[in-house]
């Protein structure tokens, strides 16, 4: 029962959607598969914010490294979560006269919801990925040479993207005229040849090896022969 | 001559390098990685300080992709319908926030309709912050619920797509301010997202325009349309839509950059305010660390062809 049930949900829902696809008259059976699987991303949303709770109320409790970061996790988690649900600080919404700030939008602008978003969300996430750059010149004096055939390759793709994507890449080459047959010496026209040629025909043959594959694993899904999703049963 | 100087000098900045780093192969063998990160850093502030200064952009020229996204939204005439899916978050507002700002001034000055959704949960911040500065305070002609509005977020990923791209009301029965969308006059008349005269998509990661590809451009090849524009990471992955299911795409602040200058050149004037002009101002810093990166590699492959010479010696 544990495991026949999901299984042959997953049977019916995968075939509605084949099913939904190429037949017309069966296109609002998709959509109702759709939104239950909408339902359950919803529903998602309440199991990660649990699941965050759990994974680091146990790291604090058992004062494993780095807990002092979780105590963070936790508080910054639940600040969050109390000002958004609890519309903490938001004005009524005059559509909606009776409801008090609960018909309020929790973003307005001012509230203390906007201000955690604005001035501590926002400057640490857009950080975080700023200091790919630090990392990234790092790795590139330290791990990118010139071994062999295929390393001196990818070092030339990398000196014409890294300057054909700037303004260098234009200046450099601006001798040769734009109108002449030479033009695709220009650095910013062979950062476009490689990317469109060589690039597009590399991912296109991994796009189709990739949707081959997942085409077989998906019917040994809708088969019931792959049923490894299930979980193992225990616990 | 400008070219000769421009290659001179280059040659002899080469050469200079690396005389050096031979000369203190054990030096720069070691360099503590902190000093790679001060470079960057200096890489990186000086051109924000300069251009922040001087007000001075590097000039663009639009490739092929950038210029077919600008001519598609050009097709379009006043009172057309476009869809705009920002799905994107603060993490990646630096490649991707001036080329919403761009598309939202684009079809903003053109009179199209705007409908602003995401499928990120951030993505409604995104949207929010644009309307904020861009429709409000330049555009206060325009009447929400009438020239724009905001059906907000949804959880579900490409399963939102797959019901919008044929019932649109199944999923959203009031906008992201909690209006009920009958009593949106702009949603009169629009049942699916095949209504939309063109999708716009911000794409981040997934989902993304990948998503917005194969759940709702592939299906109905005929009735949608989109252009996107995306992180540079993301832009390889996307090339081989292109063009029948993409016909235009803006990869990274590049092509934010080259899609910028088409707009602003044609629509944006002389007194034009700053925030248009991000994606050319962003370039500067690019460019500078675009050019730390080469010398870096070139510094490291010169450290390790002196130390395999070496290794051959001994």
């Amino acid at each position: 029962m544990k495991r026949n049930v999901p299984l042959l949900l997953a049977i019916i829902a995968g075939f509605v959607m084949i099913v939904a696809f190429f037949i017309p008259y069966t296109v609002s059976w998709g959509e109702d598969v759709s939104i239950w699987f909408d339902i359950l991303a919803s529903i998602a949303f309440i199991l990660g914010g649990g699941n965050l709770l759990k994974v680091h109320l146990k790291k604090v409790s058992d004062q494993a490294k780095g807990w002092g970061y979780s105590i963070i996790t936790i508080i910054s988690f639940l600040a969050m979560l109390i000002i958004g649900l609890g519309k903490l600080g938001v004005n009524p919404n005059p559509q909606f006269p009776g409801h008090g700030h609960w018909a309020g939008q929790y973003n307005e602008i001012g509230s203390p919801f906007y201000w955690l978003f604005e001035s501590v969300f926002k400057p640490l996430q857009a950080t975080i990925f700023a200091m790919l750059a630090f990392y990234v010149a790092s790795a590139a004096f330290r791990a990118f040479r010139a071994k062999n055939m295929e390393a001196i390759l990818l070092l030339a793709t990398a000196f014409f993207i890294l300057l054909g994507r700037t303004a260098a890449g234009v200046f450099l080459t601006d001798f040769i005229p734009e109108e002449s047959g030479y033009s695709g010496l220009r650095l910013e026209n062979i950062t476009v040849f490689i990317m469109d040629v060589f690039n597009t025909a590399g991912h296109r043959a991994i796009m189709i090896g990739v949707a081959l594959g997942t085409a077989s694993v998906s019917l040994k899904i809708l088969l019931g022969v792959d049923r490894s999703y299930l979980g193992s049963g225990e616990g | 001559m400008a070219l000769l100087i421009t290659l001179g000098a280059t040659a002899a900045f080469l050469v200079v390098l690396i005389f050096a780093v031979k000369a203190r192969t054990e030096f720069f063998k070691n360099l503590d990685r902190r000093w790679i990160f001060l470079l960057m850093l200096v890489a990186v502030a000086v051109p924000v300080y300069v251009i922040g200064k001087t007000k001075e952009t590097f000039p663009e020229k639009a490739l092929p992709k950038a210029q077919a996204v600008f001519d598609v939204i050009e097709e379009l005439s006043e009172g057309d319908k476009v869809l705009l899916a920002f799905d994107f978050d603060p993490g990646s507002e630096g490649e991707l926030g001036p080329m919403a700002t761009t598309f939202v001034y684009h079809c903003a000055t053109k009179k199209l309709k705007m409908y602003f959704i995401a499928l990120w949960p951030i993505g409604r911040q995104m949207i929010d912050d644009n309307i904020a500065k861009i429709i409000e305070p330049d555009f206060p002609q325009m009447v929400y619920g009438e020239d724009y509005m905001n059906l907000g977020f949804k959880a579900g990923n490409e399963g939102v797509i797959n019901v919008i791209v044929t019932d649109i009301k199944q999923l959203y029965t009031t906008d992201a301010y909690g209006t009920d969308i009958a009593a949106i006059p702009m949603m009169e008349g629009i049942d699916s997202i095949q209504k939309m005269d063109l999708i716009i998509n911000v794409s981040a990661g997934y989902p993304g325009t990948k998503e917005w590809v194969q759940y709702a451009v592939t299906p109905f090849p005929h009735d949608i349309r989109m252009v996107a524009g995306c992180t540079g990471v993301q832009a390889p992955l996307l090339y081989p839509y292109m063009p029948q299911q993409l016909p235009g795409l803006l990869a990274a602040i590049k092509g934010a950059s080259e899609y910028e200058s088409l707009v602003i050149n044609k629509y944006g004037g002389d007194d034009i305010s700053g925030k248009y002009l991000e994606a050319q101002r962003r370039m500067g810093p690019q460019l500078v660390a675009h050019v730390l990166m080469v010398l870096l590699i070139i510094a490291g492959n010169v450290i390790f062809f002196t130390e395999r010479k070496r290794e051959a010696r001994s």
